[in-house]
């Protein structure tokens, strides 16, 4: 009977125990149940997106970069098919047995083996491994006829960024790079791998233009990013071509001309403010930049004493010498301080105080009216005018011709130069102007600094019959990436008498063309195309009293950093002035000789060149005011 | 021990015996395992190669050897338990000495045609064995602390074992499925709680025990974001697939994430993820339903049943089954580690589906052989 109890006793617990079970089991299903409502319903939207983010991908269609053109379409800039030889792991037979078949076909060294074998184990089976790039048509045609032996290994093609002119418009064009990271704005074309973005010059200027607008394609992909099918595809657009004023002939004659030599050269249409050459030498090949610069080759840029990485054409600034001569003319003139017929005596010198300035003719020049000033490039005469006129006149006319503030130019790194004030020189140094001071400016020289760019500018002003051209790289207009026809300039008149502009017109004309002019070597036999012009010698060092007393050193006797810079400007053809010009070799020498040369060159070349490509009607198609030339003695 | 077989018992002919079969518990099952059959032929893209075709032959011959178990005398297979029992923990030990050689994790013997895994004939020997044990005793017996000895000892051996494998899932199947005995035969509440506590103290040395994937396992559960491309990435792909599957899922077939090879082992372990990606919460709540009524079936069968053996045996099936299921469907859930579980006859797997119906043949045999009174030693009826 013990028996029966316990058996009832037990019945009861196992009754109470299993019912317990069952509800604990109840339970932990219910926590399923409540779980699968919250990850179900509560959370599913978001689940939802998760799981088409797993599952999609956006993928970039780059598009094609613009070209960049010059003026006759000559490209200056283009898209290079870069073949590359590319491998599929998974589709070959064995990666080593492929990189064998290969090396009869392209040469592999060891290294490129050891790479290649290394990515192929590192990537996905699926993911293209890049065995070499820019197959030379030879290989590509050899890779093609052997194809079908190669299971897995296809010819790829991208594109590159390629400079045909190389060094000739270096500067202009500038070069392309991968985005550095204060570039990426988000847009995700800019993270692509193969994405380059303009970096100097107009690359960097119209880049937007340039850049294009991407396409994208929507593809279904699987956990380990293999392409399952695509899902939408949208194309974007090929970027703008970009038309340059440049001729990359002239461009390219401009290097040569200058060869070795540091400098910059610009020769610009005065009407309209075509830029044909915008030259500084030495220049890089910016093709150098593509795929990125070494090391030693990105050092040797840097450190190069004449400077191949600056644009000096734009962001070179020159004490302008004797070229800023007009400028102390017109302010002159403009003023009624003195007329052309006034007369001033050189006696070798001029004395201020107690400090005597030298014209550059030790023996003096004697008495001279402001023609034969500007023609023989007298200093004590320009002392004179400088010291009348004082400097904030002379100040006044500089800006007027575009010098002392930057023009506008569609290129990164332009520089302003300085034209010096009474109020800039307190400003900055502290020091009250002195007089000395002024008389030193009127040659061009102390505070006064000026671009090439600028000078052509300023020249051009000078003869286009008194207008405020702005130099221009393209006829187009930029806004963004929207690309519109530029409305034809209508430059302002700048307001100086015609009379006026004549007299120093006619001073430029007697410089080259008199017997006894500065330049008078380089002219330009032929009537039709003549130049006229200013040379222009500007001393980078101090020379002391000593030196005057015995000899002073000539150029060749000094180390090249311690040598004048040679700067001429010029224009023509003198009868109906077209192009003007300006030079700067650095640490040339005397501007007659080395720069002027190169402008009478440069000159004859532009306008030989309109004829040859009939464009020397341009400037009758788009008639510009201008005075007739009034030269009254 | 005796192992004569008294033949004179047997109150019921083989063929009135099949007439007890339980055909519900039998669509249940069959239910389940359909709804198995139809998740792996969307997992291999809606095809019966290579898993559904091959499940639904194994269910087959699982669902004939059912019923031969279910037509054995009870008191049979209550005399062959410890046999089984020993047979089991050797093919154990054995594949632990060959791991050791082989110095890896291998968790099967190949025996030509199917590759047994002694881990998974283990769970149901051990409830058989204990229940053989606890068949019988009184509560004073039970009240004895050195009576719960032996069973202890039977769980923890095999329980180490495959904890050494390392099989974390089926140590916490063995430990649960065992003690679920050691409860429902009436040993007290505070001896759990005394053996619970001594675990607490164990953990340091379990923890040292684990491999460290099984660390990392651990860890990333607490927190699986912290490492979403390494080992959390199996339970956050597993909650996206679930998640995004909604309230009506995204169709037969038409499931993103497992097609698309974010959700692993789809086939195996996150096959529950893949029916809830594709039926969305009305399929998955739909198979806990049927889990639940398979599960209170065991539960019926354990009342009606007149022997203690076939009440321990039908509770520890039923509880081990239970946890089988729960464990792999919260692991799937992100609410406890992967542990690497399979859901019960709907995973692919050969050796589980045959433990697993060889399990079911024990639960019916009990069902079939409810009224049989069986006597402390098994041998003839015992009034």
């Amino acid at each position: 009977m013990l028996d029966d109890r316990d058996a009832k006793a037990r019945s009861k617990l196992f009754g109470r125990r299993a019912a317990l079970l069952a509800g604990a089991q109840g339970a932990l299903f219910s926590v399923l149940a409540g779980r699968l409502y919250y990850l179900q319903v509560v959370e599913s939207d978001r689940y939802t997106m998760l799981a088409d983010e797993n599952r999609i991908n956006f993928r970039l269609l780059p598009p094609p970069r613009g070209r960049v053109l010059d003026r006759t379409g000559e490209p200056l800039a283009i898209n290079q098919l870069n073949y590359r030889l590319v491998m599929v792991a998974e589709q070959t037979s064995s990666v080593e047995a492929t990189l064998n078949a290969l090396s009869g076909i392209v040469a592999l060294s060891d290294g490129e083996r050891r790479r290649i074998m290394r990515e192929a184990i590192r990537k996905r089976s699926f993911v293209p491994i890049v065995i070499r790039e820019n197959l030379s048509w030879d290989e590509v045609s050899r890779i093609s006829v052997n194809g079908p032996d190669l299971p897995g290994v296809t010819i790829d093609v991208g594109q590159t960024r390629h400079y045909p002119q190389g060094r000739a418009v270096a500067h202009v064009i500038g070069y392309v790079a991968p985005p550095a990271e204060a570039d990426l704005t988000g847009d995700p074309l800019l993270e692509l791998p193969e994405f380059r973005i303009g970096r100097q010059g107009v690359e960097r200027s119209y880049d937007l233009a340039l850049r294009g607008r991407a396409g994208a394609s929507q593809v279904e992909v699987n956990a380990i990013g293999r392409v399952i099918r695509e899902l939408e595809r949208k194309e974007g657009a090929p970027g703008h071509d970009v038309t340059l004023t440049l001729d990359v002939e002239m461009q390219a004659y401009a290097a040569t001309r200058m060869g070795e030599e540091s400098g910059a050269a610009v020769v610009m249409d005065v009407h309209n403010g075509d830029l044909v050459v915008l030259q500084s030498n030495p220049a890089y090949d910016p093709n150098d930049f593509n795929k990125g610069i070494s090391q030693s080759l990105w050092q040797g840029l840097l450190t190069n004493p004449r400077g191949p990485l600056t644009n000096k054409a734009i962001a070179g600034q020159y004490a302008p010498g004797s070229t800023f001569k007009m400028m102390v003319a017109l302010a002159c003139l403009e003023n009624n301080i003195t007329t052309p017929e006034t007369r001033i005596h050189c006696p070798g010198h001029l004395t201020l105080g107690d400090t005597k300035f030298h014209c550059w003719k030790k023996e003096g020049h004697g008495s001279l009216d402001l023609v034969e000033g500007l023609r023989n490039s007298c200093d004590v005469q320009f002392y004179e005018l400088a010291k009348r006129a004082g400097i904030e006149r002379i100040a006044a006319m500089s800006r007027r011709f575009g010098l002392g503030q930057t023009l506008g130019i569609d290129m990164p790194g332009e520089r302003g130069g300085l034209i010096p004030s009474r109020e800039w020189k307190l400003a900055t140094t502290g020091v009250p102007w002195q007089q000395g001071e002024t008389l030193v400016a009127g040659i061009g020289q102390g505070f006064v600094l000026t671009t090439p760019l600028q000078l052509a500018t300023m020249t051009a002003r000078l003869v286009n019959g008194g207008f405020a051209v702005v130099p221009r790289l393209t006829r187009d207009e930029f806004t963004g990436a929207r690309v519109a026809p530029r409305p034809e300039p209508g430059f302002p008149s700048l307001g100086i008498a015609p009379a006026a502009l004549a007299f120093v017109q006619k001073g430029m004309n007697e410089v080259v063309n008199n017997l006894r002019g500065t330049a008078y070597k380089a002219r330009i036999v032929d009537k039709e195309m003549a130049m006229a012009g200013k040379t222009g010698t500007a001393q980078v060092r101090r020379i002391t009293e000593q030196e005057r007393r015995t000899r002073i050193r000539t150029n060749e006797e000094l180390p090249w950093t311690q040598r004048d810079h040679a700067l001429f400007v010029g224009y023509a053809p003198i009868s109906a002035p077209r192009y003007a010009a300006a030079v700067i070799i650095e640490h040339g020498g005397g501007g007659s000789t080395v720069a002027a040369p190169i402008v009478r060159d440069l000159l004859l070349a532009v306008q030989k060149r309109d004829k040859a490509l009939g464009r020397q009607k341009v400037a009758e198609v788009v008639p510009e005011p201008r005075p007739a030339p009034t030269i009254a003695r | 021990m005796a192992s004569v077989l008294d033949i004179t018992a047997p109150r019921l002919s083989p063929f009135e015996k099949l007439r007890q079969i339980n055909w519900t518990l039998l669509l249940l099952i069959g239910a389940i395992a359909s709804v198995g059959f139809a998740m792996l032929y969307s997992a291999a893209g809606g095809s019966w190669e290579p898993w559904a075709g091959r499940q639904a032959m194994r269910f087959g011959v699982g669902i004939v050897l059912l019923i031969v178990v279910a037509l054995v005398d009870l008191r049979l297979w209550l005399q062959a338990s410890y046999f089984f029992y020993a047979v089991a923990l050797v093919l154990l030990i054995g594949v632990e000495l060959a791991g050791v050689i082989g110095m890896g994790a291998q968790r099967w013997i190949d025996l030509g045609i199917v590759q047994l895994q002694p881990s998974e004939l283990m769970k149901v020997a051990l409830i058989m064995a204990l229940a053989r044990y606890f068949h019988g005793a009184s509560l004073d017996i039970i009240g004895r602390p050195t009576f719960l000895i032996p069973p202890l000892t039977m769980v923890l051996i095999p329980a180490a074992l495959v904890m050494r494998q390392p099989d974390l899932g089926t140590a916490v199947l063995l430990i649960g499925g065992g003690g679920s005995i050691f409860f429902m035969a009436g040993v007290r509440w505070w001896k759990f709680a005394a053996i619970a506590a001594g675990a607490m103290v164990a953990i340091p040395t379990g923890w040292r025990m684990l491999r460290d994937y099984q660390r990392q396992r651990v860890l990333t559960f607490l927190d699986p974001e912290t490492d979403p491309l390494g080992a959390g990435y199996h339970i956050i792909q597993s909650k996206i697939a679930l998640g995004s599957g909604g309230v009506w899922g995204k169709g037969f077939l038409q499931g993103t994430q497992a097609h698309l090879q974010f959700l692993p082992e789809h086939q195996t372990d996150f096959i529950f993820t893949m029916l809830a990606e594709e039926m969305g919460i009305v399929g998955a709540l739909g198979l806990i339903a049927l889990y639940v009524l398979l599960l209170g079936h065991g539960f019926a069968i354990a009342f009606r049943s007149r022997n203690s053996f076939g009440k321990l045996l039908a509770i520890g099936l039923s509880v081990n089954f239970f946890l089988y299921a729960f464990i792999n469907m919260a692991m799937v859930m992100g609410l406890i580690p992967v542990v690497g579980v399979p859901l019960p006859l709907v995973s692919y797997g050969g050796t589980a589906m045959l433990a697993l119906l060889i399990g079911f043949g024990l639960l019916m045999g009990v069902y079939v052989h409810r009224d049989m009174r069986i006597g402390r030693r098994g041998l003839g009826d015992d009034f």
